[in-house]
């Protein structure tokens, strides 16, 4: 699992018959301080209602994504699994 | 040594793990001999990009199963789960085409 935040959405009307009615998010990954990017953008399936600019945990592995939204029959790579409040990073805190 | 053997491995562990991402759709592959399974599948060049359309590495291709065409934005899926979309998901597939995007925006200024 990743720390991103939601940066866009991605809309498609036709698409694979698992991804009806799921909403597609555009995430970036970021650091424990919660805003430097750390890698590039990528897509993910919504499962909690998370919105553009939430910090959200995502995880980025075909098993997860595929026992939360649908069976394992599906092509889901990507899903996020909750919206962060708060992180608590002690050895940025450390270096500071 | 040991500095070649590490970039290596996490080479490999990031081509492997795969991801879901946009891409848009440059060229089409056509392949009259192909593994059994994969008959009747369209192949794309398909060059990542982000929301905003800039180029993101390298052009790769991939299986399509929603009808795509050239200049089409779409949702590229990498790793194995590819072929989870396809007829036959027993095959040697490593990115597919899974949707085709109307429309993708981002506002880089809430991070």
């Amino acid at each position: 699992m990743i720390l991103a935040r939601v940066i866009g959405n991605a809309v498609a009307t036709i698409k694979h018959p698992s991804y009806e009615g799921r909403t597609i998010l555009v995430l970036q990954p970021v650091a424990t301080d919660t805003h430097t990017p750390n890698g590039k953008e990528f897509l993910s399936v919504d499962s909690v209602q998370a919105g553009i600019g939430d910090l959200v945990m995502a995880s980025r592995e075909g098993n997860t994504a595929r026992q939360i939204l649908g069976t394992n029959q599906d092509p889901f790579h990507s899903v996020i699994v909750g919206i962060v409040d708060h992180v608590d990073d002690m050895e940025a805190e450390d270096k500071q | 040594m040991d500095f070649e053997k590490s970039t290596f491995s996490s080479r490999m562990s990031e081509e492997l793990e795969g991801e879901m991402e946009l891409g848009k759709v440059i060229g089409t592959v056509v392949a009259s001999v192909k593994y059994k399974g994969l008959e009747s599948v369209k192949l794309l060049v398909i060059q990542p990009q982000d929301a905003d359309g800039k180029k993101q590495g390298e052009p790769v291709i991939a299986t399509d199963s929603m009808q795509a065409g050239v200049g089409d934005v779409v949702a590229l899926l990498t790793g194995r789960e590819a072929t989870l979309a396809l007829p036959e998901p027993f095959v040697p597939v490593d990115a597919g085409v899974i949707g085709i995007i109307d429309h993708a925006w981002k506002d880089e200024s809430v991070l």
